[in-house]
């Protein structure tokens, strides 16, 4: 059946019409298991999907279209409101690509915080993601363990700059701040705190019989297709493929630290969750070694660039992309030599991987198509922008 | 051999303009050859650009003018502000390629002229094109011949503008009928 078929007006759908033997259902936009403001519409053969098409825009907010329209460094708060489980990471992104633009060069110290800062979002990010798709699937004990210590993470985000989701990280060309001083203290607890909560998660999780027959092989998808499809990141890497812009192009300080890609093998529930789970490890690993160089550097170290007061670009485009715990992120910008962006395109990478919603999860089951969902980590947030 | 020359080499005669800025290599290639010259960057053994990251639209009207009035002092590193002096076409669609071999990236441009908003569909080519380019047309109203799907995507369907166009203002049009329900 032809995809136009599927979005035809609302009553039809809601008025039990069937097409066939096949049942049309609307799921979402608002609806406890499509996080956000997703909506699926799935043509059913019982409780079997035989098409589904995602329709997005529920949580469109025109950020490109603001972006054109504020200067510079009045739209990093704007980038928060993408991906709000990891703003931090989201502002680095637009930070670094106005930085090559400009050919700004960071100082050191500014850029281990930012890795420390970024790695501590991306573990609350995965937190949060393996902490839902076991409340999807029924675990909710792991959900308390884990936001226990995303709320830890938050805390420490608070305590930085008094913002616990919308941080509003950072300046073009470096920090404001330096890292409080008792962060050692602080950073020591947490990172039993985490391993902890991930140990519990791990022995409630991974070898129990519901959860290993609930995600192993569903939804699974091969390398070839996920490429075809522009995956990144973990769902990506879950597929077999071991590529992490941390490593492939290494921005930053990344090529300093010694650090593992996870790699999973068959696409499916299981090992997005694996990888999300193994990742969180590696995080540790990076932000212990970040900590270790910030100590050796001098107290009055800069922190932030020679920048001038106006930011003011150069004409010209440029593209920059980091892994944020998604996958690649990237920034567009058009400059046209003023204080403003002439156009500014985010790549948001959940936006590749939820293209292909429709293809994942035809042939399974709808409570699996909501597993599927889960581990995806769509955030509608950077999806609709 | 620079990258550079490895892509022109590559394409030929279908290249209209190269250049490189900040690092980022850009290479301008006529419209109706679009699709064959990606065929040929993703085919191509020694560049291999075989993963699409994102396609691009961007609305030009003004920028030439802006230029016009203010000439800038040439900087040796500026990117040739897309050919100075000439009339910039109104729309632009750059599609980010990746090399996953070499991990090297490239931006392909193509001009769009107002009256003739039509490009050619890569979804043949990847089917990572499909959103992106329903988006595009959503909000610049460029059509892509040989979509398969070429709906609107983030605006809902009776949506009648295409709103990151640069004539479209930032507060919405024709929004009267949502305020008056208000009141």
């Amino acid at each position: 059946m032809h995809n136009s078929e599927l979005s035809e007006s609302f009553d039809e759908m809601t008025s039990g019409h069937s097409t066939g033997d096949y049942v049309k259902i609307n799921i979402g936009p608002s609806h406890p298991a499509m996080h956000g403001t997703l909506r699926v519409v799935a043509l059913t053969d019982g409780e079997s999907i035989v098409s589904a098409d995602p329709e997005i825009g529920y949580l469109h907010r025109g950020v490109e279209k603001l972006g054109e329209n504020l200067n510079y460094t009045q739209f990093i708060p704007v980038t928060d409101r993408l991906n709000y489980c990891s703003a931090i990471c989201n502002n680095v992104s637009y930070e670094m690509a106005v930085e090559k633009l400009m050919g700004i060069e960071v100082p050191e110290k500014a850029q281990l915080v930012r890795i420390i800062m970024m790695e501590l979002a991306r573990i609350a990010d995965h937190e949060v993601l393996v902490g839902i798709l076991g409340v999807d699937l029924g675990a909710f004990t792991p959900f308390f363990y884990l936001i226990i210590q995303r709320e830890e993470i938050y805390e420490i985000f608070e305590w930085y700059n008094g913002a616990r989701l919308t941080n509003t990280f950072g300046r073009i060309g470096g920090l404001v701040a330096d890292l409080p001083s008792d962060f050692e203290t602080r950073w020591q607890k947490l990172r039993d705190g985490i391993r902890n909560a991930n140990d519990e998660t791990d022995k409630l999780l991974t070898h129990n019989r519901i959860w290993t027959d609930r995600t192993i092989g569903v939804a699974a998808f091969s390398p070839k297709d996920a490429l075809d499809w522009g995956f990144t990141g973990p769902c990506l890497r879950a597929c077999g493929v071991k590529r992490d812009l941390r490593k492939d192009e290494p921005y930053s300080l990344y090529s300093r630290f010694d650090f593992d890609v996870p790699v999973g093998k068959h696409g499916d529930v299981f090992d997005r969750y694996m990888i999300r789970m193994e990742e969180m490890e590696e995080s540790i690993k990076i932000i212990d070694q970040a900590f270790k160089m910030y100590k050796e550097m001098p107290a009055d170290a800069p922190l932030i660039a020679k920048v001038p007061k106006t930011i003011k670009p150069p004409a010209g485009d440029v593209y920059h992309a980091i892994e944020a715990p998604n996958g690649e992120l990237g920034f567009f910008i058009r400059s046209d030599g003023s204080d403003k962006p002439y156009r500014l395109k985010i790549r948001p990478p959940c936006y590749m991987v939820y293209q292909a919603f429709g293809e994942m999860v035809k042939g399974e089951m709808i409570a699996d198509m909501i597993a599927c969902l889960s581990s995806l980590n769509v955030i509608a947030g950077e999806l609709d922008r | 051999m620079s990258q550079q020359t490895l892509v022109s080499a590559c394409l030929g005669d279908m290249v209209v303009s190269i250049s490189e800025f900040v690092g980022d290599l850009t290479v301008e290639v006529s419209k109706n050859k679009i699709i064959h010259a990606l065929e040929k960057l993703k085919s191509d053994p020694s560049l291999q650009f075989d993963f699409l990251s994102d396609v691009v639209g961007i609305d030009n009207l003004g920028l030439h003018a802006k230029k016009a009035k203010a000439p800038k002092k040439d900087e040796p590193q500026q990117e040739a502000a897309p050919d100075a002096g000439a009339t910039l076409p109104r729309f632009e669609v750059v599609y980010l390629l990746l090399s996953l071999s070499s991990n090297k990236r490239l931006r392909v441009r193509v001009a769009v002229p107002e009256d003739d908003c039509v490009v050619e569909s890569v979804t043949g080519l990847w089917r990572a094109a499909n959103w992106p380019e329903r988006e595009i047309y959503d909000m610049f109203g460029i059509r892509f011949k040989g979509h398969p799907d070429l709906r609107r995507l983030l605006m809902w369907d009776e949506f009648k503008d295409h709103p990151l166009r640069k004539d479209y203002p930032l507060e919405g049009k024709n929004e009267e009928r949502i305020l008056n329900y208000l009141d």
